[in-house]
């Protein structure tokens, strides 16, 4: 048999038919939806009198535009008041379980599947949410849909799908102290541009991804979207399996040993063909720092802002001038002179327990500066919030000035009162830098946790590994 | 989903390549509950000065584009977020067909499924296409679905690609769910044999899975 790559393991296991004249129908493992995208699915379904085919598959959460203070009293915002509402109403009809507000588990959907080990390797999981790439981190087929395929999914749990061409990402070497899983992927992003994954499916391989954590691992995930890749995905081993023992959704004892047995199998076979193969030098990968308006719009640290004539392509020229407007940058800065006015330490790319570990153990001890207008940590989800607290790590950030916020997306998306004001400019471990992503007229320049804590201290962006704090991932 | 045949329509050039569906339908819009009404917010923080007064410098705002239903625009358009509320909002406009060189992927797939026609054209065809709508005032456009081409009133010619499903869908404006529904029994056929059969899936039981409170 010819050797296969982990994501046509996965897919073979999952296609329902493979018909002429039809995309082929996938099944779907896990169907995770939140408040945003799923409202016009279920009315849909009522209007076409269909009711939920595996409401036992199907998972909810509250999180998009969950406020991050004042949980206990009435939600302020009417719109996204009613969205919590209906979604609490189709899940009780539907019979799906939801993690509402008040709900211990409740967080990020990102972050809660594989916190709660809805998130196994081998599965295909969905979310009316492109950043599901997330999941892949475990080896699983994970991707983002809109609300006609929640709908679809609903129904029939199933997907129509055309099969994704295959792309390997191998960072070589090892990470060097200071340079954390976001700089990878940032890295990435930068060299093949924020299309260059269109059409394939990412899998990360070499020695700096297996030397990942999960946490890790699943920053690198997320952001695969933001290449434009369909889905990431890791080969699942030892780091994984010990993750996964022991979570609620997880099989336990011999079931569990049973299922890691399998789970070995998932790996890319030796000599197994990709479409596209990338190779990274990690060991000389610096801290990065988006300078644009997309992820691909990215340089070291140690680096200024581009000229637009340095790119070859006259479009991009263009959106260089553009992006350089919009962030108010002149060509030729270094990117450490670069002042901030906020920090954002949250999202589903970094909000993990393991995120806050580092970012406290660089603003241990200090205070943010005193330009700063805000420094915001949201955890992301409560028991990442409730970990951080029981290892002291509020004390370190309140302490140092930072507000001390409740789970959700927060500021990556501002849908909640969390919202980067117009001009301002923002130092946040986040997924996207769109115009007006984090409030219209925001600028935001993405970075790692500890690059985000550090220019929090400094009041602009600084290189970490200047810092002489421990700062391993 | 409404069918989309033959379309002749006034087009619109958007010279920007990479465009985000956060600026198509900016997050503040997607409290909605239904998928009505989000063509009056499209490329709102482009379109709008404070205040919602138009802003004149937008090409959506010039005179010469008002009524348009074809867009032009430049590679990887609609990348980014998954909402859908970036078709609602390009169809509840107007726009029945969208031209560029690339899509971004979810959002391919999101305007199939709302009937909006995504044209794939090679950079030096849409350069073309640019001159030609930006030299003539009023420039229409006919994009025929069933002959896979596009036309206008000065003899341009131009073939394109379409998979044959996606073609099949637009133009019955099949409703994919029940498409699906109609294999249902294989469905439950591949639930009843793949757990056995040592593979990833396995029903999930959230009443014994949760520590209890």
């Amino acid at each position: 048999m010819a050797p296969l790559t982990m994501y046509e393991k996965i897919w073979q296991a999952h296609v329902v038919r493979e018909g002429t004249g039809e995309p082929p129908l996938i099944y779907i493992d896990r169907h995770l939806i939140h408040e945003v995208t799923s409202a016009q699915a279920f009315a849909g379904l009522e209007a076409a009198g269909r009711p939920v085919r595996r409401p036992d598959l199907t998972f909810a959460v509250m999180d998009h535009s969950v406020p991050t203070r004042n949980r206990e009293l009435p939600v302020v915002d009417q719109d996204a008041r009613l969205q919590f509402e209906a979604l609490e109403r189709n899940c009780k009809q539907h019979g799906i379980l939801l993690f509402d507000m008040a709900s211990p588990h409740q967080g990020i959907v990102h972050i809660i599947g594989p916190e709660l080990g809805i998130t196994q390797p081998g599965l295909t999981i969905v979310c009316g949410d492109s950043h599901t790439s997330t999941h892949g981190a475990f080896g699983a087929l994970a991707f983002g849909i809109g609300t006609s395929e929640v709908e679809h999914v609903l129904a029939t749990q199933c997907l129509q799908q055309s099969r994704s061409k295959t792309m390997h990402a191998v960072f070589r070497g090892a990470r060097p102290a200071g340079v954390s899983s976001k700089d990878l992927i940032l890295a990435l992003i930068g060299k093949i541009g924020i299309s260059g994954g269109t059409d394939h499916v990412i899998e990360y391989g070499g020695e700096a991804i297996r030397a990942l954590s999960m946490e890790a691992r699943m920053t690198v995930c997320n952001m695969s979207i933001e290449a434009g890749a369909r889905a990431g995905m890791v080969a699942p081993d030892e780091t994984t399996f010990a993750y996964l023992e022991g979570r609620p959704f997880v099989p336990s004892g011999q079931e569990f040993q049973e299922h890691v047995e399998k789970w070995k199998g998932l790996r890319s076979d030796a000599g197994a063909a990709f479409d596209a193969t990338v190779e990274l030098d990690a060991a000389k990968i610096a801290p990065q720092i988006t300078w644009g308006t997309n992820p691909g719009m990215v340089t070291s640290v140690t680096d200024r802002v581009p000229e637009p004539g340095s790119f070859k392509d006259p479009d991009q020229q263009k959106a260089a001038v553009r992006a350089l407007e919009y962030m108010a940058l002149r060509a030729g800065t270094p990117m450490v002179d670069i002042p901030v006015d906020r920090v954002f330490i949250g999202s589903c790319t970094n909000a993990r327990i393991e995120d806050l570990r580092a970012a406290a153990g660089v603003v241990r001890g200090k205070h943010v500066a005193r330009t700063l207008k805000a420094a915001l940590v949201v955890p992301g989800s409560r028991s990442v919030k409730a970990k951080a607290e029981q290892e002291g790590l509020d004390r370190i950030f309140l302490d140092a000035g930072f507000e001390w916020r409740d789970a959700g997306c927060s500021m990556c998306i501002g849908m909640n009162e969390d919202v980067l004001p117009p001009g301002e400019r923002s130092a946040s471990t986040s997924n996207r830098n769109f115009e007006g992503r984090q409030g219209k007229g925001g600028r935001t320049h993405l970075v790692s946790p500890i690059m985000a804590a550090a220019a929090a201290i400094a009041g602009h962006f600084v290189d970490v590994r200047d810092l002489g704090v421990d700062v391993s991932e | 989903m409404e069918p989309i045949s033959k379309h002749t329509g006034v087009v619109a050039p958007l010279d920007r390549v990479n465009v985000d569906t956060d600026q198509m339908v900016p997050k503040q819009f997607l409290k909605g509950l239904t998928r009505k009404g989000y063509g009056r917010v499209l490329f709102y923080d482009w379109r709008y000065l404070p205040g919602e007064a138009p802003n004149p410098t937008f090409v959506l705002n010039l005179p010469r584009y008002q009524g348009a239903s074809i867009l032009l625009t430049r590679a990887n358009f609609g990348c980014g977020s998954s909402r859908e509320h970036a078709p609602w909002g390009l169809l509840d406009y107007g726009f029945r067909a969208v031209i560029a060189p690339s899509f971004a992927d979810i959002f391919a797939n999101n305007c199939r499924k709302n009937g909006i026609l995504l044209i794939t054209l090679p950079e030096a065809k849409m350069d073309d296409l640019f001159e030609r709508c930006t030299a003539t005032d009023g420039y229409k456009l006919t994009v025929d679905l069933p002959a896979q081409l596009i036309t206008d009133e000065q003899g341009l010619e131009i073939h394109f690609e379409m998979d044959p499903y996606g073609k099949q869908v637009l133009l019955e404006g099949l409703d994919d769910i029940g498409l699906t529904l109609k294999h249902a029994p294989e469905i439950a056929a591949y639930e009843q044999n793949h757990h056995p059969n040592a593979t990833m899936y396995r029903p999930v039981d959230a009443k014994t899975a949760l520590p209890a409170k």
